[in-house]
């Protein structure tokens, strides 16, 4: 229906642009020659902006609130339910929708039935005075539009001021987005924290989130202490960091130092494909093939290695994370400056030794940071260990055993249907929080290690 | 000079560099170099080495997924017990089952089980629909190719190993004997698998297919582009051209650089908690994941574009300038059509990222078992990346070939898109 409403919306801008020139035209002809200040395609534009643009936010934000205030008077007009708590007055709600969309699976009680009635005449209200809303307005603002059409309207000035509104508010959604993030994130761990206090989930040494739900259901106690999450997160990156530093670091030295031009001309998209796979790929290779074939060496070396080992994810990860260690070395390379390099062999210098003695101190502030950046990365990335890591948190080093990780338990308490209303959801926000505040902190150094200790040359 | 080992010749002399002691020396040194290359060389084959074994890999697990097994089995209408006058209520499995039974004869209850479960089990409304769509078919004897049965589908691929003991297998012996009884007949027949790119998820992975992913996923595109693109470019133009140097810009600068690096996990608790708690809009809703998948691609297409604009000689715009256009003008007439090229290249790049992204998508509940393609964005609906998840958390063994040729259509359209970007900047983008 709305997506009608906005196409007939975009119409009737379109509709209103040409009579607009039309018009801009006809005045123009009538003043006689006489200089005008904006063309006629400005005062179109004018009107189209009129017509269609108070609408369209007027729609926009009509569907944001529309379900909200209509489940607020269906559960308003419900028998008893001043006496239930927030979470049952939730459940039902999604109940009664459940039944209005034809999803019954027992049979509902009369009370249902009626707000199930009360829902669809309230949503069929809600749509024809959304229509007829959106009319009025579009007629509205033609009207304006129209009528501001006159021979020395600067319609270029409003045009070009709603441009600039327009983007004015774009670069706004950047810092939107961020608050959005914080302020849902902190709103939601604050409620985890009002059930866990907060001192359990920095410190404590369990974790078991797999509480019941209903009454009925057999399950743990819970604990919420997120120290295990933490260590078996950098369990993991560490695994990953150690294949992904040298090898890419290396690549880059080979890369910069040793290969032709033709060499490295094919060689460097190679491995910067590396870095476009999806990493829901490199899961499920990690589970396809890395995993068993982790296995079968643990076996072969007679350690009992877990089906979704430590080393399979971290392993999987530090290839996908290599490209990037490799691109960033390539570019503190190519920042030391040619004198050094020429000074150093002209001290006698081999090729190996100038790499090794010069140009390495010299990217070192560089390749630290692509480093710090590309360990924010393995803290976050969540497809290969939600395919191939553990689920049950465990404080271990052997790379062998399996571990859980901050984003596996965050999509997998979340996974599914979630009611915001028991702490085995929330402590996905609270997990969320601190992944946030960790990769932020590790880019936050990351940039000023390479601004404060690039050395100027 | 402080050479210890005899390389000097008496007190303050010449070194004597054509010693052998020397000559070791030198030896060494350039070892010691040509080892870092080695290693180099080592690490570059390790990684290029890992991709091809990455792609092997799944070409060599999925392209079995893009045939399946048919068997082609005749059914006599005029002898089947249809109502005609209600076809769609009719009994199809019975006359489904009566027509294979005519082609094997008297079975034991146990074979007749046995045997059935060659054929998936919605072969009657496969016969169903065909019919609906094509009733004239009901006049005489007609032809139907129906799907084989995930085991046997493995088994005609020669996937099953015959020589295990038969507990250890999923198809019995007695079941392999009906098998190779209708291959010798001729009934097998293995054509391209159309329905992995026509049909929608299914529970069995003989019917399992990729459109409802497919659309799901040009939905979340066409949604993530239609925010992303006018958005970013106009934030980009105003940061770049409009943009007073205060405190404000540079919050939304930092911002931006840091919004590139925020893990995609944590923009799926955004939309979870803000687009579906806070506003309500409908879960697993491709409009949801579109615009989480916006916010996610919008820092990278300011960043793309306000290169572009940057790139663009100024000459163009005191051109421009002046002769009169307006600041407006001559950025929307001349710079910004000039940088378009980047702009879209970038954005195409951009959206490729998006259409691999799962993180995100699974939180806001798109990997639903979802048997129908959405018909718009507000319907649920699963994308390629959350399907190949279902599917590789799928028990059946033949979602395994299909979870690796899900990856190989993903694959397949990244490598389209960031094709058209390569041919746009080589064709398009101007060097000044």
């Amino acid at each position: 229906m709305a997506g009608y409403l906005i196409g007939l919306m975009a119409l009737a801008a379109l509709a209103s642009a040409f009579v607009g020139i039309w018009r801009a035209r006809n005045k123009r002809d009538a003043a006689g020659g006489a200089k005008s200040h904006s063309r006629p395609i400005y005062h179109g534009l004018n009107a189209a902006i009129w017509t269609g643009v108070p609408a369209f936010v007027f729609i926009l934000l009509w569907l944001l609130f529309q379900n909200s205030v209509i489940d607020a008077l269906v559960i308003a007009s419900f028998p008893g339910s001043d006496q239930l708590s927030g979470p049952q007055q939730d459940l039902l709600v999604s109940e009664i929708r459940q039944v209005a969309s034809g999803n019954i699976f027992k049979e509902p009680s009369p009370e249902v039935l009626a707000a199930v009635d009360h829902l669809r005449s309230l949503e069929s209200l809600a749509t024809w005075a959304m229509v007829a809303l959106v009319a009025a307005l579009v007629a509205l603002g033609a009207y304006f539009g129209f009528r501001a059409i006159e021979h020395r309207f600067r319609a270029r000035h409003s045009v070009e001021r709603s441009v600039t509104w327009f983007m004015m508010f774009s670069s706004l959604v950047a810092i939107l987005t961020t608050a959005g993030i914080v302020a849902s994130l902190v709103y939601e761990a604050l409620q985890f924290f009002a059930r866990v206090p907060v001192t359990e989930f920095l410190f404590g040494l369990r974790w078991e989130p797999q509480i019941a739900i209903r009454a009925d259901q057999v399950a743990g106690q819970g604990a919420f202490g997120m120290i295990p999450v933490l260590f078996g997160t950098f369990v993991i990156s560490a695994l990953a960091m150690a294949v992904a530093v040298p090898t890419g670091i290396l690549s880059a030295v080979y890369l910069t130092e040793y290969a032709g031009e033709r060499f490295r001309a094919v060689v460097k998209p190679l491995l910067e494909i590396l870095a476009g796979i999806p990493t829901i790929v490199y899961g499920f290779f990690a589970v396809l093939t890395v995993a068993p074939a982790v296995r079968s060496l643990g076996l072969a070396i007679g350690i009992d290695a877990a089906p979704n080992s430590a080393l399979a994810a971290g392993g999987v990860m530090g290839v996908m994370l290599i490209p990037f260690i490799s691109s960033l070395s390539d570019d503190a390379f190519a920042a030391v400056p040619r004198a050094m390099r020429d000074g150093s062999y002209a001290l006698g210098a081999t090729k190996g030794e100038t790499i090794r003695k010069v140009l390495l101190p010299a990217a070192l502030p560089g390749i630290v940071g692509g480093v710090l950046l590309a360990l924010s990365r393995a803290v976050g990335e969540t497809m290969i260990v939600v395919m191939a890591a553990g689920l049950i948190a465990k404080l271990t080093l052997n790379p062998f055993d399996s571990v859980t990780t901050v984003t596996v338990q965050i999509v997998t308490l979340l996974i599914g249907d979630s009611e915001f209303d028991n702490p085995k959801t929330l402590a996905a926000f609270a997990l969320g929080l601190m992944l946030f505040i960790i990769t932020l902190g590790l880019n936050l150094i990351a940039l000023r290690t390479v601004r404060k200790y690039r050395e100027k040359y | 000079m402080a050479l210890s080992d005899g390389a000097s010749t008496g007190s303050g002399g010449a070194v004597a560099w054509k010693s052998d002691v020397m000559a070791a020396r030198g030896k060494a040194r350039y070892a010691a170099g040509r080892r870092l290359q080695i290693y180099g060389m080592i690490a570059i084959a390790f990684a290029l080495g890992f991709l091809a074994v990455l792609v092997g890999t799944l070409v060599y697990t999925g392209s079995n997924a893009f045939r399946q097994s048919m068997v082609t089995i005749e059914i006599d209408f005029s002898s089947a017990e249809l109502d005609r006058e209600n076809l769609m209520d009719s009994n199809w499995r019975n006359v489904f089952r009566d027509a294979v039974r005519d082609d094997i004869g008297e079975l034991s209850r146990s074979d007749e089980r046995d045997y059935f479960s060659m054929f998936t089990s919605s072969a009657p409304f496969l016969i169903r629909d065909r019919i609906m769509a094509e009733p004239s078919l009901l006049d005489g004897r007609a032809t139907f190719m129906v799907p084989l049965s995930d085991p046997f589908d493995q088994l005609a691929k020669g996937l099953v190993n015959t020589d295990l003991p038969e507990s250890q297998r999923r198809v019995s012996d007695r079941q392999i004997a009906f098998y190779q009884a209708l291959e010798r007949n001729g009934a097998i027949s293995r054509p391209i698998n159309w329905g992995l790119f026509f049909n929608s998820d299914s529970r069995f992975p003989e019917l399992a297919g990729l459109a409802g992913a497919i659309s799901g996923s040009f939905w979340l595109l066409l949604v993530c582009f239609l925010i992303s693109f006018p958005a970013g470019i106009a934030a980009a133009i105003y940061l770049e051209e409009f943009a007073p140097k205060n405190r404000v810009t540079d919050l939304i600068e930092i911002n931006i650089n840091n919004l590139a690096a925020v893990p995609s996990v944590v923009f799926g608790l955004l939309g979870l908690a803000v687009f579906l708690g806070w506003f309500g809009l409908p879960r697993s809703a491709p409009l949801v994941g579109g615009m989480v998948l916006a916010l996610m691609t919008l820092p990278t297409i300011i960043i793309v574009t306000r290169a572009a604009l940057t790139s663009v000689p100024s000459a163009i715009r005191e051109a421009a300038l002046g002769i009169g256009a307006s600041k407006h003008e001559a950025i929307f007439h001349h710079i910004l059509p000039l940088s378009m090229p980047s702009i879209m290249t970038g954005t195409i790049i951009g959206l490729a990222q998006a259409l691999g992204e799962t993180a995100p998508l699974l939180l806001i509940g798109m990997n639903a078992f979802i048997t129908s393609p959405p018909a718009g964005v507000f319907e649920a609906s699963t994308a390629l990346p959350t399907q190949i998840y279902i599917w590789a958390d799928s028990p059946e063994r033949g979602f395994v070939a299909r979870t690796s040729a899900a990856i190989l259509v993903l694959l397949g359209f990244l490598i389209v898109m960031n094709g058209i970007a390569i041919f746009l900047r080589q064709r398009f983008e101007r060097r000044w």
